[in-house]
């Protein structure tokens, strides 16, 4: 069955069965690693990722459900070279250990931007709260948002 | 001239290039048997490095848990790459710069002391000689074993050393492929396993028709006695088919576990090993008694990430890629398996999840490794299921401690003995009683093997912390280590730290109480360590403990203090809590000494990840069983801390920088549990003894008060 879908802005074709994950279709068939499997139980948020916008648990996802949408993941965002402020945001704190939660984080994160430039701490809290994070990084990766958040107003404005 | 004493990984690792190698694009290589999983130690390891070679950090490259080119350091544990690798890694640094400028020095017809090193270059005099390690590396002898002699550098000159350096690795980590979960050679094999129940449960049936039809697609299905895996090229067929197997598979020989098992309490009693360590039983009958029993459940690691690991046979090599902690006793553990020469075997470091421990990463690898000598010249690419970390992986044992001690007419310990009641705390192939998962479903599963825990002089298991850093005229440690637990059971961040802590800390705010004092001035008046007395006060100012108020109010203040193993980092905390029903940490102040900080940010995010770790697992987590096994098998069933229950955290270090380095990964988590069992008893008015500090418990506490 072949899928259209839009993915990092860009227009692919899968050949997959429509029941296949959105998360498998990612990683196996177009190498965006950046995605993880967590749970597969939409516990977790490791897998998250942007459909038309919004986060979304990839993990549990039908690929035939995203045909004609746009799918946004972490190598979206941005590259090692080319970083988005959020990425750089998370570096600038090192928010983070392992590691293995962020790209999902980071991807709430940039919904939550997206919609409310200016968030509270409790805004942030709130977007993040369905991200479980084991290794404790959790203040640090609130303060990296609050950072992007200042970066991104700061860049517009300016 | 003695010679010096070696540290243990450059002893049994002696030969230069298992440390080090220039390469060709000017970067040098340092090599480690230690490896990342998430505390920073690659990026710091690569710091002293950097410092004791005068190179930039961008020119070192770290080699990490590999057994071709590495060397063996054994696992990554205890809190003591920093100790060990850094240690190991700062000499042979110094003595290859010395043995570079030496050959440099002929070449150039000059003294070495004419000589220093910027960038890697030699300089003469302070001009460019056209020298550096690159062109005198090939004069080296890097077959040579380290003999330490060369001088290290003094604290003062380290200008890399001490910095908050960004982690290397982080930048891949935010932006997309970077673990072994995340390598897909060509032509890869996706596999899932059937996991035996328990060891000795035997398969009776399978209906593989059934699992086929589940799958929906192409699949083999590879038995080896009580091993099952199912294999595809295509991961989500692996996926359901493993998914739907349980259902179609019968076993004999399943374990019953009764419900009581289930908690602490069950271990008294049991068939255990016990010992007696420290002082003589004391003489006179005690005059003063007091006692208090804590308790912790077993707790799982709970990685983000499920276990993976990639196995490749081909002509006759089997390579391993995996997110272990230890390569080479992989290594030596996959070839006992397997019947290999471990020269057969290479098995190579690749990033997991965070894992805390001993977690599902090496029996991955064995999994992996069985399936691939099944299908040789194929790429195996095994992945856990969520379900199967959580109900297969080696779980943090319980505990019950009880403290019995006599005291003297001040109100002050005379006499202490411990009382432990634990599973072991290491079952590390190779390290501890325990086998890699799968060789347990083999036609030849091998023999039980009497548990054992680690030596008093590794930092002892169920015994870790388990001897108070207070003055105490006379103390003991019983130790039973229960011989058959319902589950397996390993290592966990902290070993018995955290339960001995809690238990010796609520003690002391206990007997402050009796005496009418303050937990504070009470700890100080038998605490004569400096450094100790040092981090209490300190940590005790920043909390503004002056204005600690009276108990029973809702609102909580305590505080916690050990030092780790009783010899590496000394750590300090204090947490401000309200009580209702359920337990709100506020704030807490987390102060440790950890000597010279390679990397004080990096540091700093350890204590952190500590003290948020440690509270989720005061507050909520237990390991819940049914008759079979494990049955809190997801995140609903096994919840952990989240963002919208994280206190304000202050976590500091209070500068060191005269004393040596001490580990400092694990050294928040005894007193951060500590100093919130004790904020709660200040809170309520009464103590709770028993880990997790529930909304159950809380009620049963009021109600009992």
């Amino acid at each position: 069955m072949t899928i259209d879908l839009t993915v990092n802005g860009e227009r692919r074709q899968i050949d997959a069965p429509v029941t296949t994950s959105l998360l498998e279709v990612l990683r196996n068939q177009l190498g965006l690693f950046g995605t993880r499997y967590g749970c597969g139980l939409e516990q977790c948020g490791s897998c998250m990722v942007l459909v038309d916008g919004e986060p979304v648990y990839s993990c549990s996802r039908e690929a035939g459900t995203v045909a004609g949408r746009s799918v946004t993941t972490i190598e979206g965002l941005g590259r090692v070279d080319s970083l988005h402020p959020l990425q750089l945001a998370f570096l600038d704190e090192q928010a983070g250990q392992c590691g293995y939660c962020l790209s999902g984080i980071v991807i709430s994160a940039k919904a939550l931007l997206d919609r409310t430039p200016n968030p509270s701490r409790a805004d942030i809290v709130q977007a993040l709260d369905k991200h479980l994070c084991r290794c404790g990084a959790h203040q640090r990766i609130l303060r990296a948002v609050e950072r992007a958040a200042n970066t991104m107003r700061n860049g517009r404005t300016a | 001239m003695n010679a010096p004493t070696l540290p243990t990984s450059l002893v049994e690792n002696p030969r230069l290039d298992r440390w080090i190698r220039f390469l060709p694009d000017r970067t040098v290589r340092i090599a480690t048997g230690k490896v990342e999983i998430g505390q920073g130690v690659v990026t710091a390891l690569g710091q002293i490095a950097a410092d004791e070679l005068d190179v930039p950090l961008e020119r070192v490259v770290v080699l990490s848990g590999d057994t071709a080119e590495g060397p063996d350091e054994m696992y990554t544990t205890s809190s003591l790459s920093i100790e060990m690798s850094g240690g190991s890694i700062r000499l042979v640094c110094a003595e290859v710069r010395a043995k570079a400028l030496d050959r440099a020095a002929l070449r150039l017809n000059c003294s070495p002391q004419d000589l220093s090193v910027v960038d890697g270059r030699f300089l003469q005099n302070g001009a460019d000689s056209g020298q550096d390690y690159w062109t005198i590396a090939s004069e080296i002898d890097f077959s040579q074993a380290p003999t330490g002699a060369a001088a290290t550098k003094p604290v003062a000159a380290y200008k890399v050393v001490g910095q908050s350096v960004p982690r290397l690795d982080l930048p891949a980590k935010v932006t997309g492929a970077a673990f072994v979960h995340d390598v897909l050679p060509d032509g890869v094999l996706h596999a899932r396993m059937l996991r035996q129940p328990n060891p000795g449960a035997a398969l009776q049936s399978l209906d593989e028709a059934a699992i086929r039809r589940a799958a929906q697609g192409e699949l083999e299905i590879l038995r080896d006695a009580n091993f099952v895996a199912f294999v595809s090229p295509v991961e989500g067929v692996a996926q359901s088919a493993a998914a739907a197997a349980p259902a179609h598979a019968t076993w004999s020989n399943a374990r019953r576990i009764e419900p009581p098992q289930q908690e602490a309490a069950w271990l008294k009693g049991q068939a255990s090993i016990d010992r007696t360590i420290g002082a003589a039983p004391a003489g006179s009958p005690t005059k003063r008694p007091f006692q208090i029993t804590v308790s912790r459940p077993y707790i799982a690691h709970a990685s983000m990430g499920p276990s993976c690991a990639l196995a490749e046979l081909k002509e006759g090599h089997l390579t391993v890629w995996s997110h272990g902690q230890g390569m080479h006793p992989l290594r030596r553990n996959l070839a006992a398996v397997l019947g290999l020469p471990v020269e057969a075997i290479t098995a190579r470091h690749l990033h997991g999840a965070g894992c805390y421990g001993h977690n599902g990463a090496d029996d991955a690898a064995l999994d992996a490794a069985l399936i691939a000598r099944r299908l040789p010249g194929r790429c195996i690419r095994l992945q856990w299921r969520r379900e199967e970390e959580f109900g297969f992986e080696p779980v943090g044992p319980a505990m019950l401690v009880t403290l019995h001690v006599d005291l003297d007419e001040r109100g002050r310990p005379a006499d202490w003995t411990t009382e432990i009641f634990s599973a072991t705390h290491v079952q590390r192939p190779g390290m501890g009683s325990g086998y890699l998962l799968a060789a347990e479903a083999l036609a030849e599963p091998p023999p039980e093997v009497k548990p054992t825990d680690p030596p008093e002089e590794r930092g002892g298991g169920g015994t870790r912390n388990a001897v108070p850093l207070y003055d105490v005229p006379a103390h003991r440690i019983l130790h039973h280590l229960v011989v058959r637990p319902p589950v397996r059971t390993s290592a966990l961040r902290g070993l018995g730290a955290l339960p001995n802590v809690f238990a010796i800390e609520s003690l002391m705010d206990e007997l402050a109480a009796r005496a009418g004092e303050d937990p504070v001035a009470y700890r100080l008046s038998i605490l004569s360590e400096p450094r100790a007395r040092r981090l209490v006060a300190d940590v005790a100012r920043r909390a503004n403990w002056s204005a600690r108020g009276p108990a029973g109010t809702g609102k909580g203040l305590g505080l916690g203090f050990a030092r780790y193993k009783n010899r590496a980092a000394y750590a300090a905390v204090v947490a401000s809590v309200t009580v209702q029903e359920s337990v709100r940490v506020d704030h807490v102040w987390a102060l440790a000494d950890a000597g010279l900080v390679v990397n004080p940010d990096g540091a700093r995010n350890q204590l952190e990840g500590g003290v948020v770790q440690a509270l989720s697992w005061t507050l909520k987590e237990q390991v819940r069983f049914d008759e079979s096994g494990i049955a809190s098998c997801d995140w609903q069933s096994y919840p952990i801390l989240r963002f919208s229950e994280l206190p304000e955290i202050e976590a500091e270090l209070v500068d060191g920088a005269g004393n040596p380095s001490l580990g400092v990964g694990e050294c928040t988590v005894g007193p951060t549990a500590a100093a919130v069992g004790n904020a709660v008893a200040h809170a309520l008015g009464v103590r709770i003894h028993d880990m997790p500090l529930t909304r159950d418990r809380i009620m049963a506490a009021l109600l009992k008060a």
